[in-house]
């Protein structure tokens, strides 16, 4: 763990901090006429261009198109790729994001040239393999979940959360009256109150209650027969399970409405409990959260959506069916939605998914919630003398503490996450949930060791006593990575989206 | 357990300083009647690293083995060969592993990468901007429509049947929580979009026009002076490819007079893998730059002088502007945007073009080829890239599936998109295909 700030490097070195190293982009290095590329040779006649096209339609050359050879473009990207933090660096307790180990073999196996040169439009008869593996998904996914039915489809959270609020949407519309609202908690993630506009519902926010909760009686009295949904989250943002989670979905089925859960947090009750079993109508998981593909710097993930029985009309289509044996996908749903996306769905993600299921069995999956609520819990014990608690009820799979103790002496939670870096830990989610002021969302996972996890609240701790005693060297932080507090204001004020020759 | 690291004393240590007895009561928020308990999953039993290996591979056998079918499919996934270092270094840990770049000081190594997409993508199409990624091509192309809607607030949308059927019913699907109106134009006898249907059918409540080029056809489409035509109307152009590589030899959407630009990069170093994941592009003129959907990165200093870069813009996005942002996308495709990224670096200015070419030439060859063969003839009389439409003596699904003994997938049957081309097959040749593997495609249609 890195204990102190070091000086900074000079910039124009080549390497700028032990074996990190300056690299310009793509467009500044190179030399006309270098190339990395090895075609395989023409062997069809090699008939002129113009031949083949009208003139007016061929492009010149790309003007400042890469000129590298292979081993430019390998060191580009590996020093690149050195200027991230990432899982298999060190600890990454990113609240909401369920940042854990993403096991090595499953790109191994989605890398399998049977599944990874499996053409999408091969006819069915041929894809029973990559079908097999697609529905067996579905199953383990409906079992964990106690949902009727589940959709590959979506290829991310927010996409299986649209995929939902359409079916929702589908299901008004086929009863005869369309509804214009939902409601959705004030400590909804984004893209909630974004899917459900993208349906052209308005959206009513609830307060959140004392305990950080949904208020059963609050919601008793907003919830009416305009209102389509609920979109909640279960456990919520704050890593809290909706202890009057039953009285919640009765009050919204009572008045014909329905109830939405973002899964983000399925991590936190696999095995414990069931979302089927609670009056949930529409559930999104996030493969790339709970079930381990990687993030890969911001996707691919994938989405897939479970519903119950009563929105099944609805389900995009292809839906992939077993029947004597044979694995079908079938389009002939009238009253589906359609499509999500060209295709199936993230099927190599769906691959690496269906791995971790059967690498973990279900005493593994248990296991895994478990774990995950443990270390949670152990950081909050933890650290609760030294970060303040808004909320102090009973927590799942993450802790959500605040900078107001730091604040008297003018340190921040931002400052905190970036004094972080430099003891060598991402920092945890920051500013969210927005019901907490200068919220840190803190998510450790499972898969992180004890040992890991003390040295996480020794730095935590660290930073809590400097605040106290030498808050100044916050502003200096953090000093060790590439970069330092880029200027994000001048960046969204002057637009610089692309490299423009000088 | 392999991924979880805790011991028995870990566990006993950790309780004791949460103050609770057993793991059971950590739970003790759920309510009762909600609780499993012993109740365990209906899942398979755990699997070894080597058992999980050769469930995969047995399994695997049910697909074809793609070093012994012989492929003409592309229709918006595309064969092409991935060069080794590619795989390679998308899958460091360091890219595959890390998180969507929010903090920027952490993250310069995906940040960069993304900003050179954005450079790359928008040289590709000859726009001024360009996004992050988008989950696929049609998917952004959905986005794109809900992008004219909010620059001219109209909610027409003329979308041409040559656009890839399912980016057409990805848009049918976005809209339908809202109020708009989608107009299909017709192809004419030469593949091509009906210029002049879209001209009679232009009014006040046109919000933009649809087309896709090369086609799904595979047709390189001429719309040189609609553009024009269009904005004079306050209506948008977009322009959907699903064929990148097109954009290597072809001039480029953004001096065609597009407003915006989206499509698939999936040539670009994906593998065809079922149909995902892949990768979207969006691009669009400087003046639209607000009403973009997704992630952008941008470039600026940090508090020393640095070049930094950082993701931007992001008023316009779910986390901050909840309802009211551009799009509900958070997580989309980086890892894949990066993948594109290191195959147009390694293809560089030379290579792209080269393939492009190369592209061309075994498309030509497979077309002049089959041409001949009696029975059958080409579809449409009009410049192709890679794919084109042959028209068959008898079903085309019966044609493709008399073709599978031989190993040969010989296109796409364009019956069930298009029931008027139930007799067509949608074929397409890439550098993938060898002459050799298309004169026994010949061989095998002349005996049918």
């Amino acid at each position: 763990m890195n204990k102190n700030t070091s000086s900074q490097a000079n910039d124009s070195s080549v390497s700028v901090r032990g074996l990190v190293f300056n690299e310009p982009l793509l467009f500044e290095m190179g030399s006309p006429g270098r190339t990395a590329h090895s075609l395989p040779k023409c062997d069809v006649p090699e008939v002129e261009l113009e031949a083949l096209l009208p003139a007016e339609e061929i492009r010149d050359q790309i003007e400042n198109f890469p000129e590298l050879t292979e081993l430019d473009v390998v060191r580009h990207f590996t020093r690149l790729s050195q200027w991230n933090f990432s899982i298999d660096t060190n600890f990454y307790p990113l609240g909401s994001c369920t940042m854990k180990y993403n096991p090595k073999i499953n790109n191994e196996l989605a890398a399998l040239p049977g599944f990874a040169h499996h053409h999408p439009y091969t006819p069915e008869v041929l894809s029973q393999g990559s079908l097999q593996l697609m529905f067996e998904l579905q199953e383990y996914l409906k079992e964990i979940s106690g949902m009727d039915h589940v959709c590959l489809q979506p290829a991310a959270g927010a996409h299986g959360e649209l995929a939902g609020m359409l079916m929702i949407h589908a299901y008004h519309a086929a009863k005869g009256t369309q509804r214009k609202k939902i409601l959705l908690p004030d400590s909804a993630h984004g893209t909630n109150p974004a899917s459900a506009a993208l349906c052209g519902y308005s959206i009513t926010q609830i307060p959140s209650d004392g305990r950080g909760l949904i208020d059963p009686k609050k919601l008793e009295a907003m919830m009416d027969e305009d209102t389509a949904a609920i979109m909640l989250t279960n456990p919520n943002t704050l890593g809290m399970f909706e202890t009057d989670i039953l009285k919640i979905t009765e009050i919204v089925h009572k008045k014909g409405g329905l109830v939405y859960c973002d899964g983000a947090n399925l991590n936190a009750v696999m095995g414990e409990t069931k979302m089927g079993n609670m009056g949930i109508d529409v559930l999104h998981f996030n493969l790339h959260k709970t079930f381990s593909t990687p993030h890969g710097g911001g996707g691919p993930g994938a989405g897939p959506v479970g519903i119950t029985n009563q929105l099944e009309p609805f389900l995009p289509v292809p839906v992939i069916e077993h029947t004597k044996g044979q694995y079908r996908l079938n389009t002939d749903r009238p009253q589906s939605i359609g499509k999500m996306k060209a295709f199936f769905g993230n099927f190599g993600i769906l691959l690496r998914a269906y791995a971790y299921i059967r690498s973990l069995g279900p005493e593994g999956i248990k296991k895994v919630a478990q774990m995950a609520v443990l270390n949670a819990n152990y950081i909050k014990a933890s650290l609760t003398n030294d970060y303040h608690l808004p909320y102090s009820g009973p927590s799942l799979h993450e802790c959500v503490f605040n900078d107001k103790h730091q604040l008297k002496n003018k340190v921040s939670t931002m400052d905190i996450a970036k004094m972080l870096i430099d003891y060598g830990f991402h920092p945890p989610t920051v500013y969210f949930p927005l019901i907490v002021k200068g919220a840190l969302m803190i998510e450790p996972t499972e898969t992180e060791s004890k040992e890991t996890i003390d040295q996480f609240i020794a730095a935590m701790k660290e930073i809590a006593r400097r605040a106290k005693e030498d808050p100044e060297s916050f502003h200096d932080a953090p000093s060790l990575p590439v970069v330092s507090r880029p200027d994000e204001t001048a960046a969204a004020r002057y637009p610089r989206l692309r490299w423009k020759p000088a | 357990m392999r991924f979880i690291p805790h011991t028995e004393q870990d566990i006993r240590e950790m309780l004791k300083k949460i103050g609770l007895r057993n793991i059971d009561e950590l739970f003790a928020s759920i309510p009762d009647t909600l609780r499993l308990r012993d109740k365990v999953l209906d899942l398979p039993t755990a699997l070894s690293e080597t058992e999980l290996v050769s469930t995969f591979k047995h399994t695997q056998k049910r697909n074809p083995d793609p070093d012994e079918m012989s492929t003409f499919l592309g229709a918006g996934a595309y064969r092409h060969y991935s060069p080794a270092l590619i795989g390679n270094l998308v899958l460091r840990g360091e890219f595959s592993t890390s998180y969507t770049p929010y903090q920027p000081e952490v993250s310069q190594g995906t940040l960069q990468a993304i900003f050179e997409f954005q450079t790359m993508i928008v040289m590709l199409t000859g726009m001024d901007i360009a996004n992050a990624s988008m989950y696929d091509g049609a998917s952004a192309l959905a986005e794109a429509v809900l992008m004219a809607h909010r620059i001219n607030g109209k909610n027409e949308f003329l979308i041409a049947r040559a656009v890839h059927p399912e980016y057409r019913q990805t848009v049918t699907t976005y809209l339908r929580g809202t109020d708009h109106q989608l107009i299909d134009v017709p192809y004419d006898s030469r593949g091509k979009t009906d210029l002049e249907f879209i001209r009679s059918n232009l009014s006040d409540k046109t919000s933009a026009v649809v087309l896709q080029t090369p086609n799904f056809f595979g047709i390189v489409e001429e719309y040189e002076a609609l553009g024009k035509e269009l904005a004079e109307r306050d209506a948008l152009l977009i322009v959907a490819v699903t064929e990148p590589l097109s954009l290597g030899i072809l001039k480029p959407p953004g001096e065609r007079g597009a407003d915006i630009v989206v499509g698939e990069a999936q040539s670009f170093g994906l593998p065809v893998s079922f149909g995902g994941p892949y990768v979207g592009f969006f691009a669009t003129r400087e003046q639209y730059v607000r009403q973009v959907p997704g992630r952008v990165t941008g470039e600026t200093t940090d508090r020393d002088g640095r070049r930094a870069f950082v993701l931007t813009l992001s008023t316009r996005e779910q986390h901050i502007r909840r309802e009211r942002a551009t799009s509900n996308i958070c997580t989309n495709q980086g890892l894949c945007a990066l993948a594109a990224t290191v195959y147009l670096a390694v293809m560089g200015k030379q290579g792209l073009r080269e393939l492009a070419v190369l592209n061309l030439r075994k498309a030509d060859y497979l077309k002049n080829k089959l041409s001949k063969v009696g029975g059958f003839e080409i579809r449409f009389n009009a410049d192709t890239f890679n794919e084109f439409v042959l028209k068959c003596p008898k079903p085309a699904t019966e044609v493709r599936d008399s073709l599978l003994e031989h190993k040969i997938l010989a296109g796409l049957p364009l019956g069930g998109h298009y029931p008027e081309l139930a007799d067509s097959l949608l074929l397409c040749a890439t550098e993938m295909n060898t002459v050799e593997a298309i004169d026994r495609l010949t061989e095998k249609l002349e005996g049918i």
